[in-house]
């Protein structure tokens, strides 16, 4: 970690999410070296000790570069997400997580209560005076706080203003790789931003555009899990093998690596350009291939999707126009 | 009359096909039926072109109920588009009930363009039935800050 002062400042975050961004920022291995090169990390929890009263103590707008990851699950996200916003001059909404709401955002199909109760009184936990958690609690060394859980939670740009938007679950480490290029470029004069708003590294187009399975008219008579048949062909398009393939809707970048290793695209680079709603998207382009005009037989078709709100909105959900089911809604007029 | 008389009134989108459910309506208009005034028509070129973001839309904007309605099967001016909103409606419903949008909240009706009696008797029925479901009230403000989860339009 470099102690010149004079270099731009990097910071990194992150709010409800697993670390798997971190993980793929360092995998993009000797890249690393080029951020250490051009940057002084500020503020990066994960790796480094840093204290929030650090960040604090900065200038508005000294951080020259914020990867910001995870959502808004609690009020200490919102807390720093407002505070590095205001610290940042370019935030990047980094990972799945921070843009669409990702894994943690499938909590919005569920109330509050559900989720505290599902943590706290399951099987697997030992809690024989069902305790819940306390946001605050009088110790004998004084009063102490928790966050505060959000009654669904909140994609980054729901909460803040976003500069940029970086897509995948996690993003992909050559496509980290190109963006720190790029704005080691920037700082050095030799190219521009691109204009704020962008998704960047990643694609314009579809996972389907990348993927080099074989398609041909897609006609579907039954949908299967990817488990529960033999081996799938591997030259073939996986939706018209009748496996739900997320690709239709999902933007480009990783190059199809999951169809191209043997599995469904779950979407976790999100909507493609141009792309509203997740799950509507899915939902047109999975009813125009189903092979049935009769209603009885659709259903009988449909009923092989398992989950079909899961399946099209696993990383979405938070980012989707519906944003959060009527129970989680709820959950905050108790 | 305050808040509390006034029934409620259902806020119903409607989705109809140029060459069938819209003439289907016109004429119920024309012959002078009366009929609950409770759905906004908007008319596409056809049911095949209703993409599920319009509903979603539709719902996420303050509205209680949606109608989707086309030619007849076999009757599509476009052949076969119509089998596509079926499927699209019967899976739409499949990703609402999870959501808490009840599956009542989304109608399917089929009337050809002489069909203005059967169109308006539809409405009738359908207002009837979500007034009895009542207000969908959809949170656009969950927790404080969901201002502008549409960001661009759905027409683009």
């Amino acid at each position: 970690m470099s102690v010149n002062g004079s270099k731009p400042k990097f910071a990194m975050y992150w709010a409800a999410s697993c670390g798997g961004c971190e993980i793929a920022v360092l995998n993009t291995n000797e890249k690393i070296l080029d951020v250490d090169a051009n940057f002084e990390v500020a503020f990066w929890p994960v790796a480094m000790d840093a204290k929030y009263k650090d960040v604090e103590a900065m200038e508005d707008g000294e951080i020259t570069l914020c990867l910001f990851n995870g959502g808004m699950r609690n009020d200490e996200n919102e807390h720093i997400a407002r505070l590095l916003r205001r610290k940042s001059k370019i935030l990047v909404a980094f990972g799945s997580c921070a843009c669409e709401g990702c894994i943690p955002g499938l909590a919005n199909f569920s109330s509050i209560e559900e989720i505290v109760d599902t943590a706290f009184t399951t099987l697997t936990t030992d809690n024989p005076n069902n305790i819940r958690p306390q946001t605050s609690y009088a110790a004998p060394e004084g009063e102490i706080h928790i966050p505060t859980l959000n009654p669904v939670l909140k994609t980054l740009d729901q909460v803040v203003d976003v500069d940029y938007y970086m897509p995948g679950c996690p993003p992909e480490s050559p496509q980290i790789a190109a963006v720190i290029d790029l704005v080691i470029k920037v700082l050095k004069g030799e190219a521009q931003l691109p204009p704020k708003g962008s998704t960047i590294g990643a694609g314009d187009s579809t996972v389907c555009d990348e993927c080099p399975r074989k398609r041909n008219v897609k006609l579907i008579k039954e949908f299967k899990r990817i488990q529960d048949i033999a081996p799938a062909d591997p030259e073939l398009c996986l939706l018209e093998q009748g496996i739900p393939c997320n690709g239709p809707a999902t933007r480009s970048g990783c190059v199809a690596r999951c169809p191209q290793a043997g599995a469904q695209c779950i979407g976790c680079y999100g909507p493609a350009e141009g792309v509203v709603d997740y799950g509507a998207r899915l939902i047109a382009a999975f009813a125009s291939v189903i092979d049935s005009d009769k209603p009885e037989e659709i259903d009988q078709i449909l009923d092989g999707l398992v989950d079909p709100a899961g399946q099209f909105y696993r990383f979405n959900l938070a980012g989707s126009l519906l944003h959060a089911s009527k129970a989680a809604q709820m959950s905050g007029n108790r | 009359m305050t808040e509390e008389t006034k029934p409620f009134e259902p806020v119903i989108i409607g989705f109809t096909c140029n060459w069938c459910s819209y003439r289907a309506a016109d004429m119920a208009g024309i012959s002078r039926m009366k009929y609950a005034p409770n759905v906004r028509l908007i008319r596409l070129m056809c049911s095949g072109r209703l993409d599920p973001t319009f509903v979603f839309k539709a719902f996420a904007s303050g509205a209680d109920a949606v109608l989707i309605s086309g030619c007849h099967p076999g009757d599509c001016h476009y052949a076969v588009q119509n089998y596509k909103a079926l499927r699209r409606f019967l899976l739409m419903k499949r990703v609402l009930a999870p959501m808490g949008v009840e599956v009542g909240r989304l109608k399917l009706v089929w009337a050809s363009a002489a069909e203005g009696a059967i169109f308006a008797k539809e409405v009738n029925q359908f207002v009837e039935e979500v007034r009895k479901l009542g207000p969908l009230n959809w949170n656009k403000e969950v927790g404080g800050a969901v201002a502008e989860p549409i960001k661009e339009e759905v027409a683009a």
